[in-house]
C-alpha cells in the first residue's frame, strides 16, 4: 500500500519519528498529529507558512543575504518585505573572512519591527554566507520577535552541516519561543537526496493548524514512499546519533574537506573566500578584480557580480552564483563584489576546479 | 493567546475536510472501505519495477527540471499528442505537479483572482470549492439533474446540465468553468454535443476551461472519453489535467500534470516556482518508463490503459448488481471507479444518530459503518450548502478493489438483505 496515499499530514511513521527525534533538540513534548506536518521540500514549507499567515500588507523581516524564495514568497502572499542586512566587521590585514563575522546591528534590526510586522525569516545555516547564528543572536532575535508579538519562521534545512566545532541552535528551544516558532526542516539536505522533495515543519499547534488548512487545500498529500524511505533513514540515524557511523558526523566531516580545499584553492588565484562557519556554500570576496577589471561586458545598471560570474563562465569555464540575486534590489550595489560557490561536489569536480584554478593562476604570473 | 498569531484571511472558513472525518471512521480494520478513492489492487509490476531501478541512480536522487523532469515531459508529450490536433511543447505546454490537486491548485492560483466567477458544476470534487475561494474568488453551482428513468436501469448519462440554466450562469465576471470528466462521483462521461454547450459559452464569454481528466481512461463500453481542449477553439482556453496516480493505480505517486497553451501554463509555471518548485525525481522517471512501457503498445489489449478499464467494467457490474439485491437504487457510471446509489427506499432507522443538523447521507454513511461494518462517502459532501439537500439520498462506493475486498462488502450485504426481509 505504500504505492497509496497515505495521511495527508504524513506519513505516520515519519512523523513519529520526526516527533521523537527532534523533540529532543527543541527540548519541546512533540505530538507527531499536532506539531509535525510533512510538506513538499522545505521549499513546500515555506510556501505553506507564508500562505497560512501573511496577509494582505502584512510586513516580513528578511536577513540578508537571503535564499532567493523568501521575497517573492512574501509577495504572492501580499506581503511586505522588509530587508535588514548582515554585515561583515572588518577584518585583519591577511586573515580570512569569515562567515561569524557577518553581524546584524542590533539597533537597526529593532529599528525594522513595526506593528504591522506578521514575520520574520531566519535562515541559519545561512545560504549563502554559512553563518551559524550563534546562541546570542538567536536571543537578539528572538527578544525582538516576543516583544512585537511576531512569528519567526526557522529555516534550518543545512542543521547538520556544521563545521569547526560550531553548534548548531534552534530558536524554538529558547524561552519563549515554542508558541511563535515554525521550524522548516530538509530530507533533501539531511540526506543528500534533494530530488525526494521531502521537508518538514514543526510547531505549536496553533500555528500549524492553519498550515494544514493550506497544505489541504494545496497538495493535500505527499508522496508515499519518499515518507517511508525517510522515516527508515531517520529511524537508523536516531540510533546511531552521537556515534562515528552516524551520517550526521560523518557528512559534516566529509565536506568540511571539501571546504577547505576549495578555499585553498581559491584564494591561490586571488580570490578571498570567506570560511563558511555551516551549509555547503561560500561566498568570495572579488573585489580585487572589481578594482583592476571594472569595465566587464554587461547591461548598463548590471551589478558587476553578474558581469563577472559571465566573463569567468565563459573565460575560465567556473560556475558560480553571483551573490547579489540574494539581496533587495536598493542593496544589490552595495554586495555586488561577491560571488557563491558549492562544495558538495565529488572530488572529480573539486579536480576539474583546481586545473581551472590553475590554467587562471598561470595567466596572471607577470 | 496572541491576537497577531492568527491565519491569512485566504483561509478564512476553508479549514474542514470531508476526507479527514471520514477516513477517521473508516480507520477501524473491521469495516469494508468502499469509501475513500484510493486503489487496493495492485499497481502493475512494471510501474513498482521501474520505480527500484531508479532509487540506485545517484543523480535521479537530487533535483530535476522544475517545470517537469525532462523525460517524463517528453513521454507525457509523445502520449497526448496522439489526442490533440496540435503538437504539445514539452517544456512549454506541460507543467508537472503534485498530483492533479497540485494542477488544480496551480490553474486556479495562476489564473483566477479576486472578484472572479468561477462555475462549478454540482456534485463536485470538493476541493475545487475551496480552492476557489482560496483564490478570492465566487464559486457560481449548477446541479446535474436526472431525467425520469421510467424502469430502465438508471445511468449517469441519465445526469444533465440544464443548456438555460448553465447560459444563464455565466456572465462578464466569468473567469472560468471547472469541467470533471469522467465525472466524480456520479462517473458520467460528458457527450460531444454536452461539451459543445459548454464550449460555445466559454468562447461566447471568452472564459477559460480547467477540465480534470484525472479518470480519463476508465471509461466503460459504448462510451468514449473526449476532450474539450480538441474542439475548434478551446485548446487557447483550457487547461486539462490528468494525473499518474490514477493512471497507473498509483495514488501515493502524488503526480498530476497540466496541458495547455504556453501563454496560460506559464501561469501554471509562475505558481510553481513559488511554491514547491520541483517535483520528485526519482518517481517522475519511473512514470516516464512506465509511460513509455504504454505508449508503445496503446492498441494491445495488454496495455494497462486498455486492461484496468476492462477489469473495472467487470467490477463496476458486479457492484451494481450487489446494490440493487439490497435495495439501494445504483445509479451506472460511464467512466470513474466510483458508483453512487440512492440510500432512501431502504429506509433505514437512523434514529441513534443524534446529530439531527447533519444531511440524511452523512448520517447514513456513519450508521451504515458503525453497524453494518460497511463505509461509503456521503454525496452531499460533493455539494455545496445550498444544494445539498438535492443529493442527500445518494452515497459513493468506490470500486477499485481487489476481489477479496468486494467479497467481503458483499457478505455484508447479503447479511443486510437477510435482516431486512
Amino acid at each position: 500500500m505504500l504505492n497509496q496515499y497515505t495521511k495527508a499530514f504524513g506519513y505516520p511513521p515519519l512523523t513519529k519519528i520526526l516527533a521523537s527525534f527532534f523533540g529532543k533538540f527543541l527540548g519541546q513534548e512533540i505530538d507527531p498529529l499536532k506539531n509535525v506536518l510533512v510538506t513538499v521540500g522545505a521549499y513546500g514549507a515555506l510556501f505553506t507558512a507564508f500562505q497560512a499567515l501573511v496577509d494582505e500588507g502584512d510586513e516580513v523581516i528578511i536577513i540578508e543575504p537571503f535564499f532567493d524564495c523568501y521575497e517573492p514568497m512574501t509577495l504572492m502572499a501580499g506581503g511586505r518585505p522588509v530587508f535588514v542586512s548582515l554585515k561583515p566587521c572588518p577584518t585583519q590585514d591577511g586573515e580570512l573572512d569569515s562567515s561569524s563575522n557577518w553581524q546584524l546591528d542590533p539597533t537597526e534590526l529593532a529599528s525594522k519591527f513595526t506593528s504591522r510586522t506578521k514575520a520574520l525569516i531566519l535562515n541559519t545555516p545561512n545560504n549563502p554566507l554559512g553563518k551559524v547564528f550563534s546562541r546570542a543572536e538567536l536571543e537578539l532575535v528572538a527578544s525582538l520577535c516576543q516583544q512585537h508579538d511576531v512569528v519567526c519562521i526557522t529555516d534550518e534545512v543545512y542543521q547538520w552541516l556544521v563545521y569547526d566545532g560550531y553548534q548548531h541552535i534552534s530558536i524554538a528551544s529558547l524561552p519563549g519561543m515554542w508558541e511563535r516558532t515554525l521550524t522548516i526542516g530538509s530530507a533533501g539536505k539531511t540526506f543528500s537526496v534533494t530530488g525526494w522533495k521531502v521537508g518538514w515543519v514543526l510547531g505549536p499547534d496553533s500555528l500549524l493548524k492553519h498550515l494544514r488548512t493550506v497544505h489541504q487545500n494545496s497538495v493535500y498529500h505527499c508522496p508515499t514512499q519518499g515518507q517511508a524511505a525517510v522515516a527508515q533513514s531517520l529511524e537508523r540515524e536516531q540510533m546511531l546519533f552521537g556515534q562515528p557511523s552516524s551520517y550526521f558526523a560523518q557528512l559534516p566531516q566529509a565536506i568540511q574537506h571539501n571546504r577547505d580545499h576549495m578555499i585553498r584553492s581559491l584564494q591561490s588565484v586571488g580570490l578571498r573566500p570567506v570560511i563558511p562557519q555551516g551549509s555547503y556554500f561560500l561566498i568570495t570576496d572579488i573585489s580585487d578584480f572589481k578594482s583592476k577589471m571594472p569595465d566587464l561586458p554587461g547591461a548598463a545598471d548590471e551589478p558587476y557580480d553578474r558581469r563577472f560570474v559571465k566573463w569567468m563562465i565563459k573565460n575560465k569555464g567556473l560556475v558560480a552564483i553571483p551573490v547579489s540575486v540574494f539581496y533587495s534590489v536598493p542593496h544589490q550595489k552595495l554586495f555586488d563584489h561577491y560571488i557563491r560557490f558549492c562544495f558538495m561536489k565529488d572530488e572529480s569536480t573539486l579536480q576539474a576546479m583546481d586545473q581551472k584554478l590553475q590554467m587562471w593562476k598561470d595567466e596572471l604570473r607577470p | 493567546m496572541s491576537l497577531k498569531l492568527k491565519n491569512a484571511k485566504r483561509i478564512e472558513g476553508l479549514d474542514k475536510n470531508v476526507w479527514i472525518e471520514f477516513t477517521k471512521l473508516a480507520a477501524d480494520p473491521s469495516v469494508v472501505n468502499l469509501g475513500q478513492g484510493l486503489p487496493d489492487i495492485s499497481p502493475p509490476n512494471y510501474v513498482k519495477e521501474e520505480l527500484s531501478k531508479v532509487a540506485a541512480i545517484d543523480s535521479l536522487n537530487q533535483y530535476t527540471r522544475g517545470f517537469g523532469h525532462p523525460s517524463l515531459v517528453k513521454a507525457l508529450s509523445c502520449l497526448y499528442e496522439k489526442f490533440y490536433q496540435n503538437r504539445i511543447d514539452p517544456d512549454k505546454e506541460i507543467l508537472v505537479t503534485v498530483g492533479a490537486y497540485g494542477s488544480l491548485f496551480n490553474a486556479i492560483q495562476g489564473l483566477i483572482d479576486e472578484g472572479d466567477e468561477v462555475i462549478v458544476i454540482v456534485p463536485f470534487y470538493d476541493c475545487y470549492e475551496p480552492m476557489v475561494r482560496m483564490a478570492g474568488a465566487t464559486p457560481v453551482f449548477i446541479p446535474l439533474r436526472s431525467k425520469p428513468v421510467d424502469g430502465k436501469k438508471w445511468s449517469s448519462s441519465d445526469w444533465t446540465l440544464d443548456p438555460q440554466e448553465l447560459a444563464s450562469k455565466f456572465n462578464s465576471k466569468t473567469k472560468a468553468i471547472i469541467l470533471n470528466t469522467p465525472h466524480n462521483p456520479l462517473g458520467k462521461v460528458f457527450t460531444s454535443s454536452e461539451l459543445q454547450v459548454i464550449a460555445d459559452l466559454c468562447i461566447k464569454y471568452d472564459a477559460l476551461c480547467i477540465s480534470d481528466e484525472v479518470y480519463e481512461w476508465l471509461v466503460y463500453t459504448g462510451n468514449k472519453h473526449l476532450k474539450i481542449a480538441t474542439f475548434p477553439g478551446m485548446w487557447e482556453r483550457t487547461v486539462t489535467i490528468g494525473s499518474a496516480g490514477k493512471t497507473f493505480s498509483v495514488t501515493g505517486w502524488k503526480l498530476g500534470w497540466s496541458i495547455g497553451p504556453k501563454h496560460l501554463i506559464k501561469h501554471l509555471q509562475t505558481v510553481q516556482q513559488n511554491s514547491v518548485y520541483t517535483c520528485a525525481t526519482p518517481l517522475q522517471e519511473a512514470l516516464a518508463q512506465a509511460f513509455w512501457i504504454d505508449i508503445k503498445r496503446m492498441d494491445d489489449p495488454e496495455c494497462y490503459f486498455n486492461s484496468l478499464p476492462k477489469e473495472l467494467e467487470v467490477k463496476r457490474d458486479r457492484m451494481v448488481r450487489l446494490l440493487e439485491s439490497v435495495g439501494l437504487t445504483p445509479i451506472v457510471p460511464d467512466g470513474g471507479y466510483f458508483i453512487i446509489a440512492d440510500v432512501s427506499l431502504l429506509d433505514a432507522d437512523l434514529s441513534d444518530m443524534k446529530d439531527s443538523s447533519e444531511p440524511y447521507d452523512y448520517k447514513f454513511v456513519k450508521w451504515m459503518t458503525k453497524n453494518k461494518k460497511l463505509s461509503a462517502i456521503p454525496v452531499s459532501a460533493f455539494c455545496n450548502a445550498e444544494t445539498k439537500s438535492q443529493f442527500e439520498k445518494f452515497v459513493r462506493f468506490c470500486f477499485i478493489k481487489k476481489d477479496s475486498t468486494l467479497d467481503a462488502a458483499e457478505a455484508i450485504i447479503k447479511a443486510w438483505k437477510r435482516q431486512a426481509s
